[in-house]
């Protein structure tokens, strides 16, 4: 999935000037913007020390934020954070917190063990799949279904859990196109059959705009070559399909030819096609 | 004659669209039609803050090529930031070396990333015989400068680009300025060794193997 984090848009600059030492005061302190902030700040600037894993972790057990709806805003930043430390004594933790009664908490949690890329996490995200397609449909006035069915897709399909194949397969089938094309992009990373794949091809030649670049986002996620045609010319931003591009040529270069020597005669192609696109 | 009432026609058809769909339309129509007498409407089409026919009408601009230089460079001028960003990509693409300065500024100093990326792509690929003579190699070696700073650039996609530019360069001087190949292929080779980006260094190979 595409998403516009707002990291990207923020100028170092502009942040409140923390130094590391204040933000764990302010993570370990009483005021809870400044705890809020602080969760944030550490993740987005990796600050990979044990003090702050150790505090972070803590903080998904957070009982006094709050929003209106019961939604818990610190531990929601903290499972962030922990995704990007990239420090695997947060796993059961964030396995913990897939119960959490927050979807966004359930939601960060199972971005952070996908980029974790920590397998003890397979059998609960299983869990969540459960149900299958008469579960997940959209609840009246709810912005999202029960879980995030998408991610926890995408995390199981690049985890290579074979396991939960049969799980995700019936989404194929969702009427919510997006998670049709989360349950492509996992089946064909699980079995490797180009039928999975092609779905995303074709998704590319499709009328609305939003489900060309999120099938493009999977096609350079799962590094499928036969689609560097279509991911060329379908009608999308160059950016975006130059990333998707990307995707194919890194999968490509890291499985079939060391770094170092001479470049195929795909690769070669792969960057032409990307070439006309600057 | 009829030429001619079908430019008014055409043009019209872009000035009274009144949706996205229409708008495209119209400008794809405009494009396609080549005529010289539309590049000032399709140059305003730029200023609309409208992705899909400012797409259109920067590849009718492109395809007109020469004839387009001169007003999309007096829209330089103008304060519309959106306007700006599609003439450079459009004056990149026409490749007509008196858009140098402009390039060089927008490779090196326009915030948005495509737009550096156009720019950096379009030094690399100038019509340079179209320059006097006595001009062409000292040209060619400020083009160089920015594609020395374009080479740090934050964003891959800005290296990528550059490294395109870089191959380019390098072979429209081979024969005129071979100490600039030497300072072009050691740029590269820097490259390969420093950048972080795995598609930017496998490019920056391909570029060593084809300079």
């Amino acid at each position: 999935m595409l998403e516009s984090s707002p990291e990207n848009y923020t100028e170092v600059d502009n942040c409140q000037c923390l130094t590391v030492e204040q933000a764990i005061t302010n993570l370990k302190g009483e005021d809870q913007g400044l705890q809020y902030y602080a969760a944030w700040w550490l993740g987005r600037f990796r600050v990979q020390e044990p003090e702050v894993i150790e505090a972070l972790i803590a903080a998904l057990d957070d009982e006094t934020n709050r929003t209106e709806l019961g939604g818990y805003p610190l531990r929601r930043n903290a499972a962030r954070a922990l995704g990007k430390l990239g420090d695997c004594q947060a796993v059961p933790a964030l396995i913990v917190c897939l119960d959490c009664s927050d979807f966004y908490v359930r939601e960060a949690a199972v971005q952070s063990l996908g980029t974790l890329g920590d397998c003890r996490c397979v059998p609960e995200l299983m869990k969540l799949l459960e149900g299958g397609l008469a579960v997940a449909q959209p609840i009246p006035g709810s912005p999202h279904l029960a879980q995030p069915y998408n991610l926890i897709m995408e995390v199981l399909g690049s985890l290579g859990a074979n396991e939960a194949i049969d799980l995700i397969e019936p989404f194929l089938e969702h009427s919510v196109e997006l998670l049709q094309y989360s349950a492509a992009r996992a089946m064909y990373q699980l079995t490797q059959n180009p039928i999975y794949a092609e779905r995303l091809v074709q998704a590319l030649a499709g009328e609305k705009l939003l489900l060309r670049r999120a099938a493009l986002s999977d096609l350079g996620a799962i590094g499928y070559l036969p689609a560097a045609k279509a991911i060329a010319q379908t009608s999308t931003e160059n950016n975006l399909k130059l990333i998707a591009l990307k995707g194919l040529l890194e999968h490509h270069v890291k499985n079939y030819s060391p770094e170092s020597s001479s470049i195929s005669d795909t690769a070669t192609h792969l960057m032409n096609l990307m070439d006309k696109l600057l | 004659m009829t030429s001619n009432t079908n430019a008014l026609e055409l043009i019209r058809a872009v000035e009274q669209a009144d949706s996205t769909a229409s708008l495209l339309d119209a400008v794809k129509a405009l494009a396609n039609a080549h005529l010289e007498a539309g590049i000032p409407t399709l140059i305003e089409v730029l200023s609309y803050n409208n992705p899909s026919p400012a797409i259109a009408a920067v590849i009718g601009l492109v395809q007109l090529g020469e004839a387009a230089v001169l007003p999309l460079l007096n829209l330089m001028d103008d304060y519309n930031y959106g306007g700006r960003a599609w003439a450079i990509r459009a004056l990149a693409g026409i490749a007509d070396p008196r858009a140098l300065e402009t390039l060089l500024e927008a490779a090196e100093g326009d915030f948005a990333m495509s737009v550096r990326r156009a720019a950096a792509r379009g030094l690399g690929n100038l019509y340079w015989s179209k320059m006097l003579p006595s001009e062409v190699n000292p040209a060619q070696k400020r083009a160089f400068k920015t594609l020395q700073v374009t080479s740090q650039d934050p964003e891959w996609v800005v290296r990528y680009a550059t490294t395109v530019a870089l191959q380019g360069l390098g072979n429209s001087v081979r024969v005129s300025q071979p100490d600039l190949v030497g300072e072009i292929k050691d740029e590269l080779e820097q490259m390969l060794a420093t950048d972080t980006d795995l598609t930017v260094r496998t490019r920056v190979q391909l570029a060593i193997k084809q300079l």
